[in-house]
């Protein structure tokens, strides 16, 4: 039963992929200001809502974990598992984003960066995840995974005020790059095939944290064993 | 005051006042910092009113980090942190003493430091200076605050100094712009800095109140 569905969603997710591809690259017309540059939207964007998704998967499982660890073990670490995964696969996604990001700025707007709000909260972001990921490879032991939820929550609750710091200093000194070029709305035509890669690349990001979620839960599972057996021995 | 803040606090004073370990590194190394951004940047007029901000917070916090990394180290020895552990004191009280302390310890070194500063980069203040001593106070309360939270979150874990820098950075980084551009608006006398003044004091708020409610977790994770 589960595992007819797997391979049915793994094949969903393979053909979205394609037929996302197909329609960022040959159905969506070339935009009127920015020609074939534009369609690196149909990767960024995506990228970054799954990475901004998965960062918020990784809070709960945080916020889970700290709550479960004493009466549930078990279902904390379930929750350990989905914090892990989260901002790993995050962390992944965050990376196409801020390498995606300067390759359409430098064509775009000429420089590779600026310092302006959305880069700045996206790249103390991904600082923040990556200190996180950090830190479960430093701390050993079962105290880690507490230390790591902890830090997890520390980590979210910087996002917002990462984002208005930013934004204020933006308003203060406003930026000369983002001219209008924001929020202006797409295509109808463009829309479409925007959604397609959006649906495509969440359906694949889901299918890795899927993966890296059970390949940690075998994890937690081997070292449980491995401890017993100590026990016994 | 509470008793137990009060038994860490005076406890934590006397071994720093006894041996200075933590205040002569902290002074040296921040003077050291603001050495060698002089030479690197060769301030002179506006510009080094422009860089005055953010040399002085970056040393500020390059030195702290020393003193953090001992705030819990030296606690190591003879077990006495297991000790705290065991005390049925409630951990905040605990945890606050040690922020106070090394508060304390940081704020006097940005006094001492304070005219060597206005020296070597030739500085006069044209906005409001008095607004200093809440911006000075305000930041270096975000950055022991979590310095010390986060110094007992890494207490345990392997590289532990260098882990604390890299998770403190990345979470000072809104309190250490807000900081850098409240004190570069007041020595260049233009711009607002009330609203910068403003986040700092929510940025204390708000990590402080989590950090005091989650300072027991931490600290009895096993």
């Amino acid at each position: 039963m589960k595992k007819p569905a797997i391979v049915l969603y793994v094949a969903v997710t393979i053909a979205l992929m394609i037929w996302g591809f197909y329609q960022a690259i040959y159905v969506a017309p070339t935009d009127a200001m920015q020609g074939e540059l534009f369609r690196i939207i149909f990767y960024h964007v995506p990228s970054a809502s799954v990475a901004f998704l998965f960062f918020a998967i990784s809070l709960a499982g945080s916020i889970c974990y700290l709550a479960f660890r004493h009466n549930r073990p078990d279902w904390a670490q379930i929750s350990d598992a989905w914090a892990l995964a989260g901002a790993e696969v995050g962390v992944v996604f965050c990376t196409v984003v801020l390498t995606t990001g300067p390759l359409w700025g430098r064509r775009a707007w000429g420089i590779w960066w600026t310092w302006d709000w959305r880069l700045t909260t996206t790249l103390v972001l991904w600082l923040i995840y990556v200190s996180y990921l950090l830190l479960r490879r430093f701390a050993a032991g079962p105290q880690m995974q507490t230390l790591a939820a902890v830090l997890g929550i520390f980590g979210a609750l910087d996002v917002p005020i990462v984002y208005m710091s930013n934004r204020w200093f933006r308003t203060q000194h406003p930026a000369p790059v983002f001219g209008g070029s924001e929020g202006s709305g797409m295509d109808p035509s463009m829309v479409h095939p925007f959604l397609w890669n959006m649906l495509a690349w969440l359906a694949w990001g889901i299918l890795i944290l899927g993966i890296r979620y059970h390949v940690e839960r075998q994890h937690q599972k081997i070292a449980a064993s491995e401890a017993q057996e100590a026990l016994d021995a | 005051m509470p008793r137990a803040l009060w038994t860490h606090l005076v406890k934590d004073l006397r071994i720093e006042l006894r041996s200075l370990d933590a205040f002569v590194s902290m002074l040296f190394f921040s003077l050291l910092v603001v050495v060698l951004f002089s030479i690197a940047f060769d301030p002179h007029g506006d510009f080094s009113r422009d860089i005055a901000g953010g040399v002085l917070s970056v040393a500020t916090m390059f030195a702290s980090v020393s003193a953090l990394n001992q705030a819990w180290a030296r606690e190591i020895r003879h077990n006495v942190i297991d000790a705290q552990r065991m005390a049925p004191t409630p951990g905040a009280e605990l945890y606050l003493a040690k922020v106070i302390a090394n508060f304390l310890f940081v704020t006097v070194v940005q006094v001492i430091l304070a005219p060597f500063f206005l020296i070597f980069y030739n500085l006069h203040i044209e906005g409001q200076a008095w607004l200093l001593a809440i911006v000075l106070p305000l930041g270096t309360w975000a950055l022991v605050g979590n310095g010390i939270f986060f110094a007992a979150l890494s207490i345990r874990t392997r590289n532990r100094e260098l882990l604390l820098s890299l998770i403190l950075f990345p979470i000072f980084i809104p309190a250490l712009l807000a900081m850098v551009r409240a004190t570069t608006s007041i020595l260049t006398g233009d711009g607002d800095p009330t609203l910068w003044i403003k986040l700092l004091l929510g940025y204390d708020i708000i990590f402080t109140t989590v950090s005091l409610l989650l300072f027991d977790v931490v600290f009895h994770a096993e």
